[in-house]
């Protein structure tokens, strides 16, 4: 192996390694290595400081770029959970997966699968929790995900009940049990946001305004996470327009979607040919389908 | 004309960097300024806000790409996905050259978002050196390698930062990007002289000049990005531009961001030994005489 990579996995080691709880570099590992002696025949020390303080400012540098990251994308989680219970869900989910992409916009790509397999963080209110990192992720995906041409108008009105139609890219669909689609608008405009990847050092850590939430009724909810003039909207949908957009989302046809769309539905026959004309029409409008 | 020849790019003048806060007032009041640095990887994305002002600002600037992840310095190979966006991203800026530094900060896939400073060691020369003309060849675009601050050194080191930057882009054939705020806060951290630093390297591969405030603490000086440029800075950028001549300069200011106004005011300050540097030297009395 080459004394280079040698030299940045043990650096990386311990710079990745988690704080202790007042913010410091443990003197020890989880796994028992010494962080002083790593330290010690790794860094030089100067008058001022040991080779421990020194590789001391990076631990704490990196942990504190990636909190301010992941709370920066889950401000709603945080409100349900609340600040302690956020933190020590936080490390222990960047611990088991630290970024693996050049951009921290992926930090919390596994979060929610994360989340199935470690329940007892969000506990007692999992399910608006996992409703909210759902949320906010599809939040994140929509905001800078692809956009593509516009279906031409006259190809759409070819279209017949053999035809499939394509979505945008940046759409996502959600089937919710809690309104967390208000919540989060609430959480988020009593935060600010930063600017992104930066190449500035930082040594302390930035605490945000946290919202408590004290209690949200169950509801059923439908939405559409969308793009208009290139902002993220939340668009509440029916259930059978949820079906139907879901079902044209894997590459049916429209005859099969709308089959789908109103099994056990109870929109009545004869509501169902306006219904689903102003739906689509709705759609269109906002630039849904593509070529 | 050119001051060197990594420096095609004299008439740049003096930038700021593109940043959030100040999209508004960019694109509303369309304020006069030589150019704007763009951190590269907050526009490696696929569509959405970011590329549409991106678009609007490319339309009325010049603008420069400066990565923050290219990390020239990793053992580990770089990942090509990333490579890939950032073409993307280079062809539709136009970008004239593409700066990022001379660190590591991801091993094994896993990446630690900082800049991490490299051990000064030859092999770690020769790595960084091939990464450094790998990226330039894939680009297809002059590549620039920037200084980064500091608080750590290596037992393993076996020359100078400056003797390493220098190893580094003779090996690579590539241009510097000085950040002399980096210097200072490295010099005061390791116990240099920050002269020495800027009279070692060579002044015909400075192709960028990076300018920024910092914070003293108690034992150590942090690079934050978040204060007007200090005089010892503003000092070391006098002397790099007596040096190398007029050069693309840009002031970082990525934390506590002021107005666009006062963050464009500082960095006008360096038009002063920008001018000074500009003018034809005055001949000597002597010189005349002959």
């Amino acid at each position: 192996m080459s004394e280079l990579l040698e030299i940045q996995r043990r650096v990386a080691a311990a710079v990745m390694h988690p704080l202790t709880r007042q913010e410091t570099m443990p003197r020890r590992r989880s796994n028992g290595v010494s962080n002083t002696a790593e330290a010690d025949a790794l860094i030089k020390p100067n008058d001022r400081l040991t080779s421990f303080e020194r590789l001391e400012i990076y631990n704490r540098q990196y942990w504190f770029r990636l909190y301010s990251s992941f709370e920066e994308d889950f401000p709603g989680l945080m409100a349900i959970v609340g600040r302690r219970k956020f933190d020590t869900l936080m490390r222990a989910y960047l611990t088991d997966f630290p970024s693996a992409s050049f951009t921290l916009r992926n930090l919390g790509s596994h979060l929610e699968q994360w989340l199935t397999e470690h329940p007892e963080h969000i506990e007692p209110r999992k399910n608006l929790a996992m409703d909210m990192v759902r949320l906010e992720w599809a939040h994140i995906e929509v905001f800078d995900s692809a956009v593509e041409p516009l279906i031409d108008p006259d190809d759409l009105s070819e279209l017949h009940d053999g035809s499939q139609l394509r979505l945008q890219p940046y759409l996502r669909f959600l089937e919710l049990r809690y309104p967390v689609d208000d919540l989060i608008i609430e959480v988020r405009s009593e935060g600010g946001s930063s600017d992104g990847s930066s190449n500035n050092a930082s040594i302390s850590r930035k605490h945000r305004k946290v919202r408590h939430i004290a209690s949200l009724a169950p509801e059923e909810i439908h939405l559409a996470v969308h793009r208009h003039e290139n902002s993220v909207y939340y668009k509440r949908l029916h259930r059978e327009e949820y079906r139907l957009l879901t079902t044209l989302s894997t590459g049916e046809t429209i005859s099969e979607a709308i089959d789908m769309a109103f099994a056990e539905s109870a929109i009545p026959e004869e509501e169902r040919a306006p219904f689903l004309q102003a739906a689509f029409q709705t759609w269109s409008s906002l630039g849904w389908f593509i070529r | 004309m050119p001051a060197n020849r990594f420096n095609s790019f004299t008439e740049y003048g003096v930038g700021i960097g593109l940043r959030i806060p100040h999209y508004h007032h960019i694109l509303s009041e369309k304020p006069v300024v030589d150019w704007f640095e763009i951190i590269s990887e907050n526009y490696m994305v696929d569509g959405g806000r970011p590329l549409q002002v991106l678009d609007q600002i490319l339309e009325q600037y010049n603008v420069v790409q400066h990565g923050v992840s290219m990390y020239f310095g990793s053992a580990s190979n770089p990942d090509p996905e990333h490579l890939k966006k950032l073409k993307r991203l280079v062809k539709r800026t136009k970008t004239p050259w593409l700066s990022d530094h001379l660190c590591w900060g991801s091993v094994d896939g896993r990446y630690t978002h900082d800049l991490l400073p490299m051990p000064y060691t030859w092999e770690a020369v020769k790595i960084t050196a091939d990464r450094i003309r790998n990226v330039q060849d894939f680009l297809e675009i002059p590549v620039v390698v920037e200084n980064v601050s500091s608080y750590a050194e290596y037992h393993a080191s076996e020359m100078t930062e400056w003797e390493f930057i220098n190893e580094v882009v003779e090996k690579a054939d590539c241009g510097i990007l000085l950040d002399v705020n980096n210097i200072y806060v490295s010099s005061q951290n390791h116990n240099f002289d920050p002269f020495t630093y800027v009279n070692a390297v060579p002044a015909d591969r400075i192709a960028q000049i990076h300018i920024a405030g910092h914070s003293k603490f108690e034992k150590y000086i942090l690079d934050t990005h978040d204060h007007p440029v200090l005089e010892p800075v503003w000092q070391l950028y006098a002397r790099t531009i007596e040096r190398a001549g007029p050069t693309a300069t840009l002031l970082e200011w990525d934390d506590n961001i002021p107005s666009f106004e006062e963050v464009h005011a500082e960095a006008l300050k360096a038009n002063q030994f920008l001018q000074a540097a500009a003018k034809p030297a005055v001949p000597q009395l002597t010189e005349v005489a002959r």
